[in-house]
């Protein structure tokens, strides 16, 4: 009997296999080096055009001239490779990977550490270096070592104030930012059902800040019902019995609001614990909390006040900002005084669009508070769309109340 | 494969982005990776990695899956890194540009001489053997052709 993992990999953990990927994407940054990798490999192709994905999100739109030719050079290569692409605008990576790409049971490669992200839908997914990925490109084959997984066995509900992105901060603290390395994390038990499928992508985009090569949920009713949206009728995955490296237990109704603060993503702690923590910016958006559901959520809390502190919302993709657009989501958030980028990773790498300056403290949604990561000098303190919302408009660290009914 | 270098020690959990920043990646220029590595860290560690062999702590690595953390330790002339465990998107990273890196532990400080047999799978530093956790035959491969591309080049001719 067999983890997911095992299930989609075809074979048992601990053992090496070579699979052929159904899926594989590069972004604007990393693409320039599997490009180049690819290049020097020599090697006639792409093999399976078809199957590969480029998709600008990391710098857009292009910051400076130097960006703009390497982006120009990759632009060229996917529409003349008939390689999918996405240019500026178009969404993180892994949005637009989740909004109909991605189906349960496939091997799914990116050029991100995030790309475990994909996971939610019952993929085997895991970020990749630019050269593995060239070799992707080359052969349509990667190798993998089959995870050994640790299940997080869920039960209970959320209450009102917390959300997945809590819960994702919350697992990370437990495990540690190395607790899952080389291993698989299953999302389990009957908490999941409560879970939407925007929230269950929160919780896989976080597996890898704790080393994890993965994180999965297996396909049921929420799965269907979402991938029904985008024309896919796929089948429910049903667990079987199977040998868990280690098991961990948590009720969502025990779960509060919590904060990451620098420079580790597994620092997770009450937000009520640091309450009143002066901010200098507000950042909601990214590959964990850009979804439209977060946009509502956000914009819920915020309706009909103003944000104090300066507030930068990125929705996740161009279907995201539409949707946000069409339900007067976006119109609520922009009377609320936040500032609207264009749809991508934002400030989050600290490359453009609101990168914070020295002695500055920003809150964001994203995944990652290291040193220096979104400017030099620069704190990033990490929580829920719910807790920056509420703390956007005290312009101080503030817990969220309850959440206000979309 | 047998390497040595003086050591260089650093901490656990040491991230991608110390160890070359997301301000520096919008290059194909490796020289600009060279002149950054670890400067937010320590500005002055870059050049002493030349020779050097870096012993980490845990969860060397983690975080972004930029290759050109790899790139930037191997062209700054790193010979190799020893930790007790590495993120796993690096350690493949590493391996695939030709950067040996060793999977366990080594008690040594700063300045001491580390000799590290591959084949063997053991680390020898002040007289003392430590075993380390092999590589596969697989990876043993791809450094010994100096990378993954050059292993592919290799293939085709």
């Amino acid at each position: 009997m067999s983890t997911l993992s095992e299930r989609i990999l075809g074979a048992a953990a601990g053992d090496y296999v070579d699979a052929e990927v159904d899926r594989a994407y590069v972004h604007d940054g990393t693409g320039v080096l599997t490009l180049e990798a690819w290049k020097e490999m020599g090697c006639p192709g792409p093999a399976h055009p078809e199957r590969l994905y480029i998709l600008f999100d990391h710098i857009v739109p292009a910051n400076n001239s130097t960006t703009a030719t390497l982006q120009k050079e990759l632009r060229e290569f996917a529409r003349s490779r008939g390689i999918h692409f996405s240019d500026i605008g178009g969404g993180v990576c892994h949005q637009i990977m989740g909004e109909g790409e991605v189906l349960p049971g496939e091997i799914v490669v990116g050029a991100d550490s995030h790309s475990c992200t994909l996971g939610a839908f019952g993929a085997f997914a895991t970020g990749v270096g630019a050269t593995d990925m060239a070799a992707v490109w080359a052969s349509g084959t990667t190798w993998f070592r089959v995870p050994e997984t640790i299940a997080v066995r869920l039960s209970g509900s959320f209450n009102s104030a917390v959300e997945a992105k809590d819960l994702a901060l919350t697992v990370v603290s437990k495990l540690g930012m190395d607790g899952a390395s080389y291993r698989a994390l299953e999302y389990i038990g009957e908490g999941t059902k409560s879970l939407s499928m925007e929230g269950r992508l929160t919780m896989t985009n976080l597996a890898t800040e704790a080393g994890a090569k993965t994180g999965l949920f297996y396909a049921d009713d929420v799965t269907r019902a979402y991938l029904l949206q985008f024309g896919h009728r796929v089948e429910n995955q049903v667990p079987e019995p199977c040998t868990y490296a280690c098991e961990v237990r948590i009720d969502l109704g025990d779960l509060v609001p919590v904060v990451a603060p620098p420079p580790r993503v597994d620092s997770a702690r009450p937000v009520a614990s640091l309450e009143g923590l002066p901010l200098d910016q507000v950042f909601v958006g990214t590959c964990t909390n850009g979804r439209f559901e977060d946009l509502q959520r956000f914009a819920s809390i915020v309706r009909d006040k103003k944000v104090i502190v300066r507030t930068i919302v990125i929705p996740s993709s161009a279907g995201v900002l539409r949707k946000a657009a069409d339900t007067g989501v976006l119109s609520t958030i922009v009377a609320s005084g936040c500032t609207i980028g264009t749809p991508g990773c934002g400030p989050c790498l600290g490359a453009h669009m609101g990168v914070i300056g020295e002695g500055e403290v920003c809150l964001s949604t994203a995944n990652r508070n290291f040193t220096n990561r979104m400017g030099i000098g620069g704190s990033v303190y990490l929580a829920s769309v719910a807790t920056a919302a509420a703390s956007a408009l005290k312009g101080v660290l503030t817990v969220p109340e309850v959440n206000h009914a979309p | 494969m047998h390497l040595e270098g003086n050591v260089v020690c650093l901490g656990a959990d040491i991230d991608t982005d110390v160890i070359i920043a997301g301000r520096y990646l919008r290059t194909k220029d490796r020289q600009v990776w060279v002149e950054h590595v670890f400067e937010d860290l320590d500005p002055s560690l870059g050049a002493r990695l030349r020779g050097s062999v870096l012993v980490a702590g845990r969860n060397f690595g983690c975080g972004s899956s930029r290759e050109q953390a790899a790139v930037a330790l191997k062209e700054a002339g790193l010979i190799a890194v020893i930790a007790p465990s590495f993120s796993r998107i690096f350690f493949r990273n590493a391996i695939n540009v030709g950067l040996p890196v060793v999977e366990g532990e080594c008690h040594c400080a700063s300045g001491d001489h580390v000799v590290i047999d591959l084949d063997e799978g053991v680390v020898i530093c002040g007289g003392a053997r430590t075993p380390v956790r092999p590589l596969s035959a697989r990876m043993q491969e791809i450094l010994r052709a100096g990378g993954l591309v050059p292993l592919w080049r290799s293939k085709k001719q």
